[in-house]
């Protein structure tokens, strides 16, 4: 985990060229395709969040859309009977949705493996049930639609989300927050924790450490950001409905992760671009999509189980290791 | 306080069902005493490590820890408390590096656990404390490379290095040389000597290979069929005749 000078110098020189292209695109590219970054960039919040249980700690969450879903449902509450501002309103989803995953996270934690995974999966249906059915506070299938987002303000300067390119970068800088803490939790004292989890659970309870409550805290943390993707996901799409809770919504971050590579940190990100990009190539040829979805997660599953992105740096790895020999 | 036993195993039990795997043993392990635990395969030495260490609440009895009651606790707040085990299957953090591997127990013992939001390496401190643990057990060489490239010996030399790195009072070796060829066991030897001076630590061993156990341990308890069958110095142990019969079944007779 202890990073050469030349290795963090080339991560920071990635890392602001890619920022400059982010921040470009909005004024380069035409308006559908900066909605489409948009979605893009959230989905790769949403997916990254949930690589800190899958890649991290080896945990498969598969209810990770409850967790997005109470982010947007706050939100989409806190503006519309709170009438809060966009700040606001996210910290409202991140707070609701830290809270959902404290809730099921301390029920969860105990279990291992499909046992984990299944029970994630049953708490996600009963927060979409309850989205669907409780008709006064979430609108049921309807949704809550806002009339309005509130503007972008930073002190005295203030900006309407309108514009989807406003929109865009508001989203890009949020998206770039959550990223930062994810990345400072995994170079983390805790987030070497998490690897030992993933790596050897029982070893690591017998050297002294609560496997659960540490199981747990990675939980929250993966939930309080999918709530802040979910929440920008509301502000994005003007409403919170029930679909951003269902269980293919789960399944979206799980794709988007093996598609890209759990064992690289933006390779979820990666995932959700490719995801996209499939669905953008594909959707003008068939509406069945999902054929050429699987038709590619297929050979990427068998031939390539280090993902997409975590293949490609694998290789470069390698190819620099003999050149060094 | 330093008279008392660093363990002290009273009336120890435990069943699965009506099977009793070990029963009724009471013993004593002194401060600084290198202690093994033989018997012959199927003895219920395994069986009493896991009660003694926490994976499960033994049926009967109690277990003293430094004076403590630890029957029925949770196997890392045993670990807090200062008992560390091995096992005898590799138990480490395979695609962790070696350095990882040994800064894991230094971060939980430092109450780092929840430290969220300072990097892992600018805990000089922690990483000069694994790098002198890993020199003592001679491993320093592999520090950054990861623990599943090493050879099998080496890698049982790392989980001695996770379990020696939190400075336990009182360490359960489960066969440390189980598998190990006639060099790597040498090697193994040598070193657990030493550790019990260096680390001040007490070791208390199970093992199945006689000369590992006559040429470390100064104390031995002979577990045979689940119960206490003897107990001395390696020399009482030798020519008590029925440590020969359960060893030979019989043979001792002749």
């Amino acid at each position: 985990m202890r990073t050469t000078p030349s290795l963090r110098a080339g991560r920071l020189g990635f890392g602001a060229a890619l920022l400059l292209l982010l921040v470009l695109c909005p004024f380069l590219l035409p308006v559908y395709w900066t909605l489409i970054l948009t979605e893009i960039l959230i989905m790769a919040l949403f997916a990254m969040s949930f690589n800190l249980l899958l890649g991290y700690t080896g945990l498969l969450s598969f209810g990770q859309a409850g967790m997005f879903g109470a982010g947007a449902y706050a939100a989409a509450l806190a503006i519309l009977k709170g009438g809060l501002s966009l700040w606001l309103a996210l910290a409202a989803g991140v707070l609701t949705a830290a809270l959902v995953a404290l809730v099921i996270g301390y029920l969860c934690v105990r279990r291992d493996e499909i046992y984990f995974a299944m029970i994630t999966l049953g708490f996600g249906m009963m927060l979409y049930t309850v989205a669907h059915n409780w008709i006064e506070l979430t609108g049921g299938s309807d949704g809550l639609p806002l009339a309005a987002v509130p503007p972008l303000t930073f002190f005295a300067w203030e900006v309407s989300l309108f514009d989807p390119r406003w929109m865009y970068l508001f989203v890009l800088g949020v998206t770039l927050l959550g990223t930062l803490v994810l990345w400072r939790v995994v170079r983390s004292p805790f987030g070497l924790l998490l690897t030992a989890i993933r790596e050897n659970r029982d070893r690591l309870a017998f050297v002294g450490a609560s496997v659960r409550n540490i199981r747990l805290a990675a939980f929250v943390i993966s939930g309080a950001l999918s709530g802040l993707a979910g929440a920008l996901f509301c502000l994005f799409n003007n409403m919170a409905t029930p679909d951003f809770m269902h269980w293919g919504f789960s399944a979206k971050p799980v794709l988007m992760t093996i598609l890209g590579g759990a064992g690289v940190f933006l390779g979820p990100a990666f995932g959700a671009a490719v995801f996209f990009a499939l669905e953008q190539a594909t959707i003008q040829i068939t509406e069945n999509w999902m054929i050429i979805l699987g038709a590619v997660l297929i050979p990427v599953v068998i031939f390539f189980p280090r993902g997409i992105l975590g293949t490609i740096l694998h290789r470069l790895n390698a190819g620099r290791g003999k050149s060094r020999e | 306080m330093s008279d008392e036993p660093i363990l002290k195993i009273d009336h120890l039990g435990h069943a699965y069902g009506k099977f009793e795997v070990i029963r009724d043993i009471s013993l004593e392990v002194p401060r600084g005493v290198l202690t093994a635990l033989i018997g012959p395969n199927g003895a219920g030495k395994t069986t009493f490590y896991n009660a003694v260490s926490g994976r499960f609440r033994p049926t009967r009895g109690r277990v003293y820890f430094d004076g403590r009651d630890i029957t029925g606790m949770p196997a890392h707040r045993i670990v807090s408390l200062g008992l560390l085990r091995s096992f005898q299957i590799t138990n480490i953090f395979p695609n962790l590096t070696v350095i990882e591997n040994v800064l894991v127990p230094l971060v939980l013992q430092h109450g780092r656990t929840y430290t969220l939001w300072r990097g892992l390496g600018r805990e000089k401190a922690l990483y000069r404390q694994a790098e002198e643990v890993l020199d003592k057990i001679g491993i320093l060489e592999d520090a950054r490379r990861p623990a599943s490239e090493l050879a099998y010996g080496d890698k049982r030399l790392v989980e001695m290095a996770i379990v020696l790195a939190r400075r336990p009072k009182l360490v359960l070796l489960d066969e440390p040389t189980a598998g190990m060829n006639p060099e790597e066991t040498e090697r193994m030897i040598r070193l657990i000597r030493e550790l019990a001076e260096r680390f001040g630590t007490t070791i208390f061993l199970t093992e199945h290979d006689m000369k590992v156990v006559f040429s470390v341990a100064a104390r031995i308890f002979v577990l045979h069929q689940g119960g206490l069958l003897a107990a001395g110095d390696p020399q009482t142990i030798r020519n008590d005749p029925r440590v020969r019969e359960a060893y030979l079944g019989g043979a001792a007779d002749a």
